[in-house]
């Protein structure tokens, strides 16, 4: 009943996460970006007392829980575990396939250390990398988003036929090697869950590490009474945390993450859900020595993967992507106050790329910020009346802002390029940069000695850095007006 | 600029009195029946007749041309393997095919159509049929500077033949006279010697008529036509239906009205072949209220077809054109002309009545003929055009953000917008290059359009 009912939860939580990654209309994210925000390393680096109080009050009361119903990729595993089976095995012997194992310490402390100084240090792939609830979000946006391209494109083409206008042309860039760099941990993750259950939680997570000192002491426990017990040794085999030695009638509280498989394959009643009894302390286990591949180590390969331009036809001039401009700082998004901001608090889940109606986010492919939001113009530009990203953003590296407060922030400023500019270049009357700024900021004057026709002079005092001049530019590749991203955004 | 007398004589009058003239002349003879109005609900699968076409005669030639022309500006395209939209020649043989065994005999072709394409699909069509059992229209259009040559001009005029397998056309038009006004008709006909040769090519008998289409500047139009007794037109290609014909200076004060260009020809005798009959479906896809009307009216019959008729009504009409690129549309319009029912004199009034409500709708008169793509920043001009209009005429143009159905409304403006336009071809984009303008035989202020458009799709995107 237990573990009915915890399944239900988690596989509502499982498909409210997974959905709102998909989602790239953002509908979603309005009703369930919460479940974002109650994530534990998230909730951490925004300093969101209130959920980690809840979440800490929640393990001393009923042990990981969190790991079990509210964690996308520890849900995400149980169900990897469930539908995988990688060995010869029946699907009984699968079911079964556990035993008990001493618990890795020693590299859970290392793991979490590792953490603590990267976070401290700034080192963000290691962020990247190690925090649950994001790789997920990764996996997700990588991974999943080009099913769901196929799929909405379907979906697309009957409601065009219908003429029900229900969806949104899914305009979501993708990227082939983000898929190949998380297509491989991915594959990792899929042999551990169905080789060894939860063996990344327990020794890689640090999220797992930290709930699982403190559900050492948790009020509620799963416990084994001796009396009924007949040592028939089915819990122990069914147990995916391999933290419970039937032998011994012993649990290790600090890897048990309440799933309650063990109290339904008990038939005789012995193991139960309560209130902890005084002597059931926990021994302490022995390290041992069985290898581990995780699969994490991974050469993060340079992904100079472009956007695909579809090939037109004859009765259109050919468009040439755009490229990057010769930006020094990619700005971010207003909200984030600052790049070191950024760089401090994102754990790089990818919400607020999904959730970004104008497609201006995209993650960083810089090593320093790899897979961080970054601002870019080539799809759109950042619209002063949304506050999509600063909603959804669960870890304050984006913290909420009002729409008010939004055309008061620069995050960064228009800068001309005398030599790609059309005014100069093929003396045409253009302004479309000025045309579109949203906040009177570019002035186009003639300027002697430079063009005849009118060239933009960008006000900075008005510049908010928006990058609509930069969307519009005709001049390509490369724009001939650009935003150069402030690290501290200006308030004005 | 010379100011036209073009009185403004009520529509019913000045349909009355052409239709008497045109009677007393008996320049063209005219062999149409009426037919009850039907009041059964529109069959698409109805019979086609194959041998009640009504036909119109040629006074200069005696050619009995078909009252419905083939346009040969719309073919079918398909995907090459490229992804690039190319003729597809199978469909163009089919619907070549279907219409002669119809009765229609009458192309109309241009070396710029279809992206130059048009000519050797239709000749590649037609070829397979006798040579005298249809009758070749196509065009001097040096537009581009290369071809204003002589040089150039007689090498597209060559092609012309070629591509189209003959050694003699039936139909010459000097392409699109009065856009530039009379500087631009000298540049592309006179001084170059241009319109000497098509001359001199009619007298050898390789070209049995020769003609002019118009649009823009009226000037020019006058001033072809006070030539007459010197160039001997057979045959003038103006924009008529029922929209134009008192109203087109009200949609926009630089184009001329065609009851006062079908007048003038009448007056000399030149047999009129009439374009844009349908405005490009413009008259077809019709606002709401307006196709309510059509099919209360006439359920048996398409929206359509009213229009045809019209363009048929008029005695002095040799042809009236339609760029038909689905089977059903041939078919509807061949049942249209099989025989013409002419319109009675209420049904003037009627369709006048809906001209007057259609221009107090804004939309934009995009005939969607593509002359102005491609555009040089890649815009896609008729499709961001045919939207707004769509939007317009389907009454889904966002108001006010109060309104119960603003959201749905923004949201099937928007959905409808991005599907049919990739990013970068949108609105938004258009740099005020201007172009586009000089290219557009509706005169439409493109880059302004646009702006506008784009205002619209901005303010609704920043809800």
């Amino acid at each position: 009943m237990i573990r009915k009912a915890r399944v239900v939860v988690a596989s509502l939580v499982l498909l409210a996460i997974t959905a709102m990654f998909l989602d790239y209309t953002g509908t979603l994210h309005e009703y369930f970006s919460w479940l974002a925000k109650i994530q534990f390393l998230p909730a951490v680096l925004a300093i969101n007392v209130g959920v980690i109080i809840g979440l800490v009050a929640l393990t001393a009361i009923f042990g990981r829980l969190y790991c079990s119903v509210i964690c996308p990729l520890g849900i995400f595993q149980d169900v990897l575990g469930k539908v995988l089976k990688l060995n010869g095995k029946s699907w009984k012997q699968h079911k079964y396939r556990f035993s008990y194992s001493p618990a890795k310490s020693i590299l859970r402390y290392v793991m979490l250390g590792l953490l603590v100084i990267a976070i401290v240090a700034g080192i963000n792939i290691i962020v990247t990398l190690l925090a649950p609830y994001s790789m997920y979000g990764k996996f997700v946006s990588t991974l999943f988003a080009p099913v769901m391209k196929v799929v909405s494109m379907g979906v697309e083409y009957i409601d065009e036929r219908l003429g029900t206008y229900l969806i949104y042309p899914n305009d979501v860039v993708l990227s082939g090697g983000l898929a190949c760099i998380f297509g491989v941990l991915f594959i990792a993750l899929c042999i551990v869950a169905s080789k060894n259950g939860r063996t990344y939680c327990n020794t890689i997570c640090p999220v797992g590490t930290v709930l699982g000192f403190i559900s050492k002491y948790s009020l509620l426990k799963v416990q084994i009474d001796t009396d009924k017990c007949k040592n028939c040794g089915l819990c122990e085999k069914r147990c995916k945390s391999s933290c419970l030695n039937a032998k011994e009638h012993k649990i290790d509280y600090s890897r048990c993450v309440a799933c309650f498989d063990c109290i339904d394959e008990c038939k005789h009643g012995a193991v139960s859900y309560t209130l902890r009894k005084n002597n059931a302390k926990v021994k302490n286990v022995d390290e041992g020595k069985r290898a581990f591949v995780t699969g994490v180590a991974l050469a993060v390969g340079a992904s100079a993967v472009k956007a695909q331009h579809k090939t037109v036809d004859g009765g259109y001039a050919t468009i040439i992507g755009k490229t990057v401009p010769p930006r020094t700082t990619a700005p971010v998004p207003a909200g984030s106050g600052s790049v070191s901001n950024m760089e401090r608090h994102c754990t790089s889940c990818q919400l607020c790329i999904t959730a970004c109606p104008n497609r201006v986010l995209s993650p960083s492919q810089e090593l320093g910020s790899f897979m961080q939001p970054r601002m870019s113009f080539d799809k759109g530009f950042c619209r002063v009346g949304c506050t999509a990203c600063s909603d959804v953003c669960p870890t304050g590296a984006i913290n909420k802002i009002k729409k008010e407060e939004k055309t008061a922030i620069a995050v960064g400023q228009a800068i001309w390029i005398a030599d790609n500019c059309i005014a100069v270049s093929k003396d045409e009357n253009c302004g479309n940069c000025a045309r579109h700024c949203p906040s009177g900021a570019i002035e186009m004057v003639v300027r002697e000695g430079v063009s005849a026709k009118a060239v933009p002079v960008v006000n900075t005092e008005k510049c908010i850095g928006c990058g609509a001049c930069e969307h519009v530019c005709p001049s390509r590749p490369i724009s001939a007006i650009y935003v150069e991203g402030y690290k501290e955004h200006h308030i004005r | 600029m010379n100011n036209q007398d073009i009185s403004r004589r009520q529509f019913l009058k000045g349909v009355a009195v052409a239709g008497a003239t045109v009677a007393a002349s008996e320049f063209l003879s005219s062999c149409s029946e009426s037919k009850s109005a039907d009041t059964q609900a529109y069959d698409p699968n109805a019979e086609v007749p194959k041998d009640k076409m009504t036909y119109r005669v040629n006074p200069t030639t005696g050619d009995k041309v078909s009252l419905l022309g083939y346009g040969c500006m719309r073919w079918p395209n398909k995907k090459d393997e490229n992804g690039k939209d190319i003729i597809d020649q199978e469909k163009v043989n089919e619907l070549v095919d279907y219409a002669l065994e119809h009765g229609v005999n009458y192309f109309d072709t241009s070396p710029v159509y279809c992206q130059g394409h048009s000519e050797e699909a239709t000749g590649i069509a037609l070829s397979r049929h006798p040579r005298n059992s249809y009758y070749i229209a196509t065009k001097m259009s040096n537009f581009a500077p290369e071809f204003q040559t002589f040089e150039g001009s007689k090498k597209m005029y060559e092609n012309s033949l070629k591509y189209l397998q003959t050694d003699y056309l039936d139909y010459m038009l000097l392409h699109s006279i009065g856009g530039g006004g009379i500087p631009a008709f000298e540049q592309r006909y006179i001084n170059n010697g241009v319109l000497d040769f098509l001359l001199a090519e009619r007298k050898a008998g390789r070209i049995r008529n020769l003609g002019f289409s118009f649009h823009g500047d009226v000037e020019v139009f006058d001033y072809l036509l006070s030539k007459q007794d010197e160039w001997k037109w057979d045959f003038v290609q103006i924009q008529m239906n029922y929209l134009d014909w008192d109203h087109a200076k009200e949609q926009n004060a630089r184009n001329v009205n065609a009851s006062y260009l079908y007048r003038e020809l009448e007056k000399r005798g030149i047999p009129a072949v009439i374009m844009e009959p349908l405005l490009g479906g413009r008259l077809s896809k019709v606002h709401d209220h307006i196709a309510k009307t059509f099919m209360e009216r006439t359920p048996g019959k398409s929206i359509a077809s009213w229009a045809f008729r019209f363009a048929g009504h008029f005695d002095g009409v040799l042809t009236a054109l339609s760029g038909m690129t689905y089977m059903e549309h041939l078919q509807d319009n061949i049942r249209t002309f099989s025989p013409l029912e002419k319109l009675t004199g209420e049904e003037l009034e009627f369709l006048d009545k809906v001209a007057k409500q259609m221009i107090s709708y804004k939309t934009i008169p995009c005939n969607d003929c593509k002359y102005c793509m491609p555009c040089p920043y890649g815009i896609d001009i008729p499709t961001i055009l045919l939207h707004y209009n769509q939007a317009i005429n389907e009454g889904f143009i966002p108001g006010d953000k109060n309104e119960s159905e603003y959201s749905a409304l923004r949201r099937k403006y928007l959905i409808g917008y991005m599907r049919k336009l990739e990013a970068d071809r949108r609105a938004d984009h258009c740099v005020n290059c201007g172009v586009c303008m000089p290219h557009c035989p509706q005169n439409i202020k493109i880059p302004f359009e646009l702006q506008k458009i784009d205002q619209l799709a901005e303010s609704l995107l920043n809800k």
